[in-house]
Formats: C-alpha cells, structure tokens, sequence
C-alpha cells in the first residue's frame, strides 16, 4: 500500500514539474500584459498580475492605433480565425475526397498517385512559396480569404489519415450500399462521412491549430494592414511599438500573444473528447 | 418468385488464380438453395457473382431468364445477408431496413409501413430506434434479414449469415430462416461451411469442391447416394467411416480384414470403403473389430469411437470408426468389440478418383 503510494505520488511529482514547465512562461506573459509599460520597463517581468487588465486589452483589441498603425486586434482575430477555420475546413473536405476516390475507385495509378501525394509532404510551402505567390498575385487574390486558403488546403497528412481510416471500414459495408442501390456519391455522405465524424473532428482540430499559427504565407500574401492576422501581428508589434521613441509598450505585445494563444487553447479544450476518440477509437 | 440460371460460370482473379471452374445450375422459383464446401472452394465466389459483387469472367447469370451479367448489383433486385451483418453503425435499426427503399424513391409512407411489417416478422419491431452496437448477435442478424425482406427482392443470397453466433442461437436462427424463406416463397441461395446447416435448410444442395459442383440433388439424396468420397465424406455428422481396401479373389482385402460379398470390383486398385456411424452396430458375429478408445454421450445417443483392429498396414492401424449406440449402451474404454454393419449400405470409391463404384 505504502508502496503505492510512494508510486502516484512520485509520478504526481513529476507531472506537475512538467506542468509548471510547460505552462509557467504563459502565465508570466500574461501577469506581465496586465501592468503598465513604466513598470515593466523599471522592474522587468512580472510574476504577480497588476491592475492594466481591462485598460490594456480594451486597447489591443478595440482601439485604433491601440496595438498597430491602423487595424484593430479584434480584426486580426476575426481574420485568424477565418484562416483557421477555412484552412481546417478546406483540408477535411480535399483529403476526404481525395481519400476516398484513392480508397474506393479502382482507376490506374491509384497507389502510385497516392504516393506522389505522400510525397508532398516533403515539400513544404516554404519550397514553392515563390511560384505559389506568383499565380495568386497573377490571379489577383492577393489580400483575399481565397488567395489566403485555397493554395494551403492540399492535405497530405490529411488524405493519408483518411486514406488509412476508409481502409479500416469494412468492405461489405460498401457491398451491403451497392445492393442497396446507394450511388458512390450517396454511400460517401450518408455512410462514409459519419462514420469518419470523430475522425474529421481530431483533423479538423489539428488542422485548425496548424492554419492559426500559419506565418509566413500570411505575410507575404497580404499587403494591407486589415488583413493582417494575429500571428502576424505579433510580429509586427515588436516593430510599431518600439518606434518613436516612446516607451516600448510591451504589456500589448503579451496581450497580443496571449489573445493568439487563446483560439487554439480552446478548441482543444471543448474538443478534447472527440480528438482522443478520433485518435484512439472508430465506430464500426 | 424467380428462376436463377448459371451458364457455365467461371471466375478467374487478376493475379491467376481460378474460383469458379465452370458451373451450370437451374434453381427453380421458392427453391432454397444451399452451396456447401470447404472453405476457398469458390461458394462464396459464386454467390458475390450473382449478387454482382465480383466480375463473371464468364458465362452467364440469368435472373428471370433475363441475363444480368452487366447490370449493376442495385438494378438486380437481390438482397444479400452478410456473414458480420454488415448494418450501417451509425443509423438506427429502422435507418438501416429503410436505406435501400430511400435510395430506390419509394414514398415515405410505404417504406415506413414496409419496415414495421418486416420487423413484425422478425420480431424487431421494439428495437427499431435503437442503433446496431446496442443490440446483441442475433438481434442483429435479424435486423440484416429485415434490411433483406424489406425491399422485397427477386432473390435472397445468404453468405454464411449464422457463423459469427453462438451455437444455441444458431440453431434457432436456423430454424427462423427455414420457416421464413417457405413463408415468403422467395427463392434463395444459401452458403455454409457447416454441413448441418445445409442438410438441414435446403431443399436442393450443392456441394462444392474446387470451384466445381461435386454433386446437387436433395440432402437425403446426397447422404444416402453420394456420387463421390468427398461428398460422402463431406456430408453426414459424424463422419462417415473410411477404411481403405483392395479387392482381391473376390474380396475386399484390408490387412487382416477380410470381406467377402462384394463383386466387380477393379482389381490392384486403391479402394475406400464407407460406411455410415449408423448403420453399425455392436454384433459378435460382425465383421470389423475396433478397440474403443472414446465414448462421447450425446444424451439421446452415444458415439463411440475405437481404432480398427486386425489391419496390419500402418494406414489402416490408424483408421478410426465410430459408430452410434442408444442412451444407456456404453462399452468399457480399451474394450474389444466385434461391430456388424449391412454390406448393402456400404459404399465404395475410388481412392485415386473419388469416384463411387458401389
């Protein structure tokens, strides 16, 4: 018994070392965000939250010139949050299609063709960000959501999942649909696709973790100022708040960065069951 | 109320290998078909042939004298019961008999009326809003039935539908499928391994070794007068006894074993003699002598089982027979006993062909 004890409390331990570890510079970022640009510049990081809470984020988030030149916090959330979801949205569905016509359709060069898409994995934005920006800038969809997404949403990690997950259904499900008269168009939504419900959620997670904290696509796709996101925007902070001789404002720098961190916390947070399951188990 | 013609069907897969040798079979209207084999004999092959799951590489499959080689499985108004029930997980038990009428346009209304009556058959009617994981085995094969009457096919094709449930229920299930299939007169096609089943539901089996029919008649046809040793071999439970023999002066010679009584048989050849559990029995006067070495009571009867005696060659010294006795008759283990059986229900093939000469 005694043994025991010592065991879970020993592990204990070390989870909780692993927990202030991990989560200690956050709350350091944000007890600094909450007092004034003299303090922090005289006494340095601070522990202890201060009084600035409401005056300092009312600031990054609603005011003009609060946080950058022109735009407003709240705009750059409002646009990170449209990459988010619609860099997370465009995967799920592009590499569930891809997925399953590499699953179920029997055409030539299925496995091959699969593989060249693993093999794009190996490629990298950051490879061919110069000729990806070239045909967007010459499509004109610079400073546009669709210029934004579209040319992220190709999804290997995401076709490969779903690719393994429609192998793992079992055949005579797709037999039993045949006979009963389903088109293939009808068995991939009223059978595949909720089937993958767990499974889509766990990417769609993910995925929208990836598309939030996505940097330098953004930055070099948008020109104008309102169309910056918060990543972004963290970035450039350092540089606006710093100019002018003024006090450096670095209580809105770790408010910024704490609102960017926020999203993502979250929908791990309220998703968190459905991304294990979507990991660990399926419904079959 | 459908015919079912196959032309000399033969399946062939992409990397070579042949299921299906050429079959030919005229299955009548209400007829309940059962294909019996070892398992990889092609059953299986033929039945998702007819379904329209796997390509035909040849020949012809007629539904209602009307050829279906090309048209899709939904256009051949089949129903299919599977082997793991293979129910939609995700929909209730009414989502599930509904989806084939939904994606055939039939009116709501019908569909709904069509399942409950389906459900009242199958005694579901109280599950029909829950979903698959919460029913149990033979709940849930009873929802794949109910997914198969709905729709009202042409045809049934059954695929092993009873061996992933417990023996008890297997039986049962057994017995509901018969009295159902003669209630709704829907000609079906049945695949099974198990040779209780087949004997029992059919009314026409064929059995099925290496991609060719072995032989197709009723099964008390195809116990009493198997055309071959591996359909005398494969039908009947217990097995039937083989003991290899020759024939020699007039006689069926097997090591010490001597018979006498049989006629024009081929001499220098390898023969198997086959002889029913049955038909045996306890006799001091018999021709066999077998040492018992197990005695299993069944209830109602026992089977008792004893190495062959008196054969000197080392193929023989291994043969076993059984043989049944009445409840309350049990031999001592290790005892010696003289067994008679009546040479007119012995059989005798060919080892080498299989062939059955008497």
């Amino acid at each position: 018994m005694n043994n025991i004890n010592w065991r879970i409390i020993s592990n204990h331990i070390i989870l909780l070392i692993g927990v202030v570890f991990m989560s200690l510079p956050v709350w350091v970022a944000f007890s600094t965000s909450t007092h004034s640009a003299e303090t922090i510049l005289r006494e340095g990081l601070q522990f202890w939250p201060g009084t600035d809470f409401l005056k300092t984020y009312k600031e990054v988030m609603f005011e003009e010139a609060g946080v950058m030149k022109s735009v407003l916090g709240i705009t750059m959330l409002k646009n990170s949050m449209i990459l988010g979801i619609g860099f997370a949205v465009g995967k799920v569905i592009i590499s569930m299609l891809a997925a399953y016509a590499i699953v179920y359709f029997r055409f030539r060069l299925a496995t091959p063709l699969f593989w060249i898409i693993f093999l794009t994995l190996l490629l990298p934005l950051e490879v061919r960000i110069i000729p990806s920006y070239e045909i967007v800038a010459g499509l004109g969809l610079l400073d546009t959501n669709f210029g934004l997404i579209v040319p992220l949403i190709a999804s290997a990690t995401g076709t490969f999942y779903f690719r393994q997950f429609f192998k793992s259904v079992p055949e005579e499900l797709l037999e039993a649909a045949r006979l009963d008269g389903a088109t293939p168009w009808r068995f991939f939504i009223d059978i595949l696709i909720p089937l993958s419900k767990t499974m889509i959620a766990a990417i769609l997670i993910i995925m929208f973790v990836v598309g939030w904290n996505q940097y330098l696509w953004p930055l070099i796709m948008t020109t104008k100022e309102e169309n910056y996101t918060l990543v972004i925007g963290i970035k450039q902070i350092y540089q606006i708040l710093s100019e002018g001789g003024e006090l450096p404002q670095y209580q809105k720098a770790f408010a910024l960065t704490i609102m960017a961190t926020l999203p993502p916390v979250l929908v791990v947070l309220f998703f968190q069951n459905w991304f294990v399951k979507g990991l660990v188990e399926s419904e079959k | 109320m459908s015919t079912v013609k196959l032309n000399s069907i033969k399946k062939t897969y992409p990397n070579g290998a042949i299921a299906v040798r050429g079959v030919d079979m005229v299955i009548e209207n209400s007829e309940f078909i059962v294909f019996v084999g070892p398992s990889g004999c092609g059953k299986s092959t033929m039945l998702r042939m007819i379904a329209g799951l796997e390509t035909i590489t040849d020949g012809e499959i007629e539904i209602d004298s009307k050829v279906i080689n090309n048209i899709s499985p939904a256009d051949r108004d089949v129903a299919m019961v599977f082997q793991n029930y293979a129910l939609y997980p995700h929909m209730t038990v009414r989502g599930n008999m509904a989806y084939g009428l939904k994606n055939r346009g039939i009116p709501k209304a019908e569909i709904d009326k069509k399942v409950i009556d389906a459900a009242k058959m199958l005694r579901i009617e109280d599950y029909l809003d829950r979903q698959p994981n919460q029913l149990s085995g033979g709940q849930r094969q009873r929802v794949a039935m109910g997914r198969a009457i709905v729709r009202e096919p042409k045809v049934f094709l059954f695929d092993e539908p009873l061996s992933n449930l417990d023996a008890k229920l297997r039986v049962q299930m057994r017995i509901e499928i018969k009295r159902l299939q003669r209630r709704m007169g829907v000609t079906s096609i049945y695949v099974t391994h198990d040779q209780t089943e087949a004997m029992t539901l059919a009314d026409r089996l064929a059995v099925i070794n290496d991609g060719r029919i072995e032989q197709m008649g009723a099964p008390i046809e195809l116990y009493n007068n198997p055309a071959t040793l591996f359909v005398a071999s494969f039908i009947g439970a217990p097995q039937i006894n083989l003991i290899p023999v020759q024939f020699k002066n007039n006689k069926l010679i097997s090591g010490d074993i001597e018979l006498s009584g049989f006629k024009d048989l081929p001499e220098n050849t390898e023969l198997v003699l086959g002889i029913r559990p049955d038909v045996i029995t306890p006799n001091k006067n018999g021709q066999l002598e077998i040492k018992v070495d197990l005695v299993e009571q069944h209830g109602a009867d026992n089977l008792i089982y004893g190495a062959l005696s008196g054969a000197a060659k080392a193929d023989i010294d291994d043969t076993e027979i059984c043989f049944k006795t009445a409840q309350g008759t049990l031999p001592d283990i290790d005892s010696v006993l003289k067994l008679h059986f009546d040479q007119k229900t012995a059989m005798i093939f060919n080892k080498e062909s299989g062939e059955r000469l008497i």
